[in-house]
């Protein structure tokens, strides 16, 4: 980038707001994701939508490219700069503008912490359920631009089912609104929805209202210990059967309890081949009758010991120790390649058998742990970055994974997102005319694919029919 | 050429390659950092500052003032580490880079010689804290000090120094060897055998709380052995990379405590509790000292840990107080006691703990961090400040003399009328 642009662009948002040392640039060229990074040519904090618009008019122009970012926790690279880079960082507009409590919605900005709402929320008595690993962390618009999930999503649901409205800033500077506080609006097209999961590449989120519940009075959080992993996944199909929906049913395999009993010291059973942690809530004594419920299938499974959370600092405990999964497997091995496909729900033992065979057929170590209860699966692979040929051996062993969840009707990201790391498994998933469909609308939005360019999918010529292979076959191309 | 050698040194100092590779970049440390909180900057935060430091290791980056400073403005706080699920230790990781930024010469003329004045005389030798403590007590009661500051003159001529000035402790009159025999004996039976650790600016500055410590110790009926010839535990000095001298007061202290029979090594300010466990680890590769110092490193405790492990054999009378318990970093992130100081309170008739938000945050104090950087140190401690207003108590009590500085500091600056007290002082009262 040359610096004529450089100032241009300190010049729109100001010096206070404007990186780039080699250090900065540096320090924003990953995210969560293991295995990517890319240097941007620079990096801003915009204080106000005039001046995102006019970032992205300038790109357009000049061009160069411009990537959005959040808290950078996501896990499918969907953050990362690209080559010849602005990024935009809006963990600074992270206000709660509204809290409607006749209308039951929130109005945000995209930089607020998960957390940080719904502790808010809380205060009022709502709730806002989407409750991602990183939770503590990571921000509500990329929350909403990957459309995240977490463990409430089997009976909540996930991002896209709390969002109302969005503003958003188009890639030709223009504001975007969409939606409003109405439960109900089918105005035009659902663009809504369509927003929801972006990745950030069809327009930079300024706000969002979200849809508020109100809070459940009665929580039951128990911790079911199981010595074989069939008897635990026996267990999510029979409750499902059940016809009960736990708001979580998290599985943790032996590997994973033990590296989280190392960081967390709760007394997790190391020698348990797996363990469920299960949670209803609800309003009065149904609460009490579904966990009575589930406790006896448990038990009939052969659960050797269901532990049950005394008050809610305890159960605050086990749900803490369950986030810190993916991050507590780094004890093991310096690189952890998280993936989260996923099936539906009643395939999951197969899945489960499949991440097995994939550990033994390439020679790898897994720790898996997940949303059982919604089919959603975290196998990760540990590994060391360092040893090439082993970092071969996991991306075919993910190929594999991804190849037989397709097969079993299920997806190649259940939450994390497309981004970079998966784009290449998504037209086996999406097919063709999906592909291009996105790829079409991409196109019209973003002319000149400026914004987050490369993720989700690459936008090139594609090829068709047979590669000439003779001089006479590529003379009679050139010559067309 | 520089980076070669960096990353030898740098490699060198850390335990190995796999301590750099371990942080997998995920960002749950990010909201655990003070520093990260006050810029949202990445390069203030410990993933991001991993991210340098790796650069540097690996050569691909040089060691600049950009990369100086942030090593700098971390406070070492560990919180960072209580945070991490990957158990990365971020510390050793600081500290070795802190080690390198100061070898290539990174250093500022006047942090030099608040380091060489501090670290090598008044925190190496106990005579010439004492010498300097002295006059810091002459100038602070003979009117010097308050001419100085009422007549305006100082904040005339060094309106930052006059800040700083007030950060300084306030010196004891007398110090703990006048208060503090070499064994104090319990009034009945002998139940446990203590001995205890006086420390350097508790030694000097908060000789009271010292005293009020061994008398809760003699309280719950332990004899207590205070040896004359102790010194710094060397802490300070290990956290600015002068391992050297750090294992030298190690080994005087070894030396000075094993002329008497005891079970538990009492400490009452959290960082010299922190690094007197750590003399095992300190002084493994010295084979005159390691089997000594592991033995010295298993006795050493916490006054907290120690009331809380016989929690059954004390009893407290009636207390009506209110108040609010700030976790010192040493404390809580260092040696993870959190809960036992708080099961102490809570076994205290009458007594109100009211929870503080955000307790386990740093108050900036951090060593010489309020001096060396009193800017950064006061925005940290204000939001600290705020959360002790919040809680309406008329007391904080806290478990290391940095914080109880900093914070009766924080009390007048951000005018918040309350007593900043040591645990000690407290249970004393319950115990008498």
């Amino acid at each position: 980038m040359e610096n004529a642009v450089k100032e241009k662009i300190k010049s729109i948002v100001g010096v206070k707001n404007y990186l780039d040392s080699y250090e900065d640039r540096l320090c924003y060229s990953y995210d969560g994701t293991p295995l990517f990074e890319q240097l941007p040519e620079a990096v801003v904090f915009p204080d106000n939508e005039e001046q995102i618009s006019k970032l992205l008019k300038l790109a357009n122009e000049v061009p160069f490219n411009i990537v959005p970012r959040g808290a950078g926790t996501g896990l499918s690279g969907g953050s990362i700069p690209v080559p010849n880079s602005l990024v935009i960082v809006m963990t600074k507009w992270n206000k709660l503008l509204e809290l409607d409590t006749h209308n039951l919605t929130a109005t945000v900005q995209p930089g607020l912490i998960t957390a940080d709402f719904q502790r808010e929320v809380e205060k009022a008595g709502l709730f806002y359920p989407p409750d991602p690993g990183s939770m503590t962390v990571c921000t509500l618009g990329g929350n909403v631009a990957n459309n995240a999930g977490g463990l409430r999503g089997l009976k909540y649901g996930v991002t896209k089912n709390y969002v109302l409205g969005t503003e958003m800033i188009l890639p030709n500077g223009e504001l975007l609104k969409t939606g409003g506080k109405n439960v109900k609006d089918v105005a035009g097209y659902n663009l809504r929805d369509f927003i929801i999961g972006s990745e950030g590449t069809l327009g930079i989120i300024t706000k969002i209202i979200f849809k508020l519940i109100p809070a459940p009075t009665t929580t039951i959080t128990m911790l079911a210990y199981f010595d074989r992993l069939i008897d635990s996944a026996q267990s999510v199909s029979d409750i499902i059967a059940a016809h009960i929906t736990p708001s979580m049913m998290e599985f943790l395999d032996n590997i994973t309890i033990n590296c989280v009993e190392d960081y967390t010291h709760i007394g997790l059973p190391r020698n348990s081949e797996a363990v469920l942690l299960i949670e209803v809530d609800g309003r009065g004594s149904s609460v009490i009758e579904d966990a009575e419920l589930v406790n006896n299938i448990l038990k009939k499974n052969n659960a050797s010991f269901v532990r049950k959370a005394d008050n809610t600092a305890e159960a605050l405990k086990l749900k803490t120790a369950r986030r810190a999964a993916f991050s507590a497997l780094a004890r093991k091995s310096p690189t952890t390649i998280l993936e989260d496909a996923t099936v539906p729900r009643s395939e999951l033992p197969i899945m489960m058998e499949v991440v097995k065979q994939a550990a033994s057929k390439y020679n790898l170590m897994f720790g898996n742990f997940g949303h059982a209860g919604d089919g959603n699966l975290h196998p990760t692979c540990l590994t060391d970055e360092r040893n090439k040929s082993e970092i071969e051996n996991a991306h075919r062993a993910f190929d594999f994974i991804f190849n037989e969840a397709i097969k079993l009707g299920g997806t190649i990201t259940g939450e994390h997102g497309t981004g970079l790391s998966k784009k290449h498994f998504l037209e086996k998933l999406a097919g063709i005319p999906g592909v291009d469909m996105m790829k079409k609308i991409k196109c019209v939005i973003d002319e000149n694919n400026i914004l987050n360019p490369g993720k989700i999918f690459t936008i090139g010529p594609r090829c068709e029919g047979t590669l000439p292979r003779t001089r006479e076959q590529i003379k009679e191309i050139v010559n067309l | 050429m520089q980076d070669k050698k960096v990353l030898n040194n740098l490699l060198g100092v850390l335990p190995n390659d796999d301590v750099l590779a371990q942080c997998i970049h995920c960002g749950m440390c990010l909201a655990a950092c003070p520093t990260y909180d006050l810029t949202m900057n990445e390069r203030s935060s410990p993933r991001g500052r991993i991210k340098m430091i790796k650069s540097v290791a690996r050569g691909e980056m040089a060691i600049s003032d950009v990369f100086a400073d942030e090593m700098d403005f971390c406070l070492d706080c560990q919180a960072c580490e209580t945070a991490c699920p990957a158990g990365v230790k971020y510390g050793s990781m600081v500290e070795a880079a802190r080690v390198e930024i100061a070898h290539a010469g990174y250093t500022t003329w006047w942090g030099k010689i608040i380091k060489v004045v501090s670290l090598n005389y008044l925190l190496r030798y106990k005579s010439a804290l004492k010498v300097a403590a002295k006059l810091l007590y002459f100038y602070q009661n003979s009117g010097i000090q308050k001419l100085l500051h009422g007549s305006g003159l100082f904040k005339l001529l060094m309106p930052k120094m006059a800040e700083i000035d007030k950060l300084s402790p306030r010196v004891s009159k007398k110090f703990s060897e006048k208060l503090i025999p070499v064994n104090s004996l319990p009034k009945n039976e002998i139940k446990f055998k203590t001995a205890f650790l006086t420390g350097c600016v508790m030694d000097v500055a908060f000789a009271e709380i010292n005293k009020d410590t061994v008398d809760v110790l003699t309280l719950m009926g332990s004899s207590v052995f205070t040896p004359r010839k102790q010194e710094c535990c060397g802490s300070i000095h290990a956290h600015n990379g002068d391992m050297v001298t750090a294992k030298t007061l190690a080994k005087i202290n070894i030396d000075a405590f094993e002329k008497e029979e005891y079970d538990v090594l009492v400490a009452n300010s959290a960082g010299c509790g922190a690094f007197m466990k750590e003399y095992g680890h300190v002084l493994a590769d010295d084979k005159n000292y390691a089997e000594k110092a592991k033995k010295f490193s298993s006795k050493v405790k916490d006054l907290s840990e120690f009331v809380f492990e016989n929690l059954d054999q004390v009893k407290f009378k009636q207390l009506k107080e209110t108040l609010t318990y700030h976790d010192a970093c040493h404390l809580a992130h260092t040696q993870r006691i959190t809960q036992e100081p708080r099961a102490i309170l809570n076994a205290i008739p009458g007594l109100t703990n009211v929870p503080l938000n955000d307790p386990t945050r740093c108050c900036g104090s951090a060593g010489v961090y309020n001096i060396m950087r009193y800017d950064d140190s006061m925005a940290i401690l204000k939001k600290k400040m705020d959360n002790i207003k919040a809680t309406e108590t008329p007391t904080v009590l806290a478990s290391n003399p940095g914080c109880i500085l900093q914070l009766q500091y924080g009390t007048e600056k951000f005018d918040v009328p309350v007593k900043v007290l040591h645990p000690a002082t407290i249970l004393k009262k319950a115990l008498e």
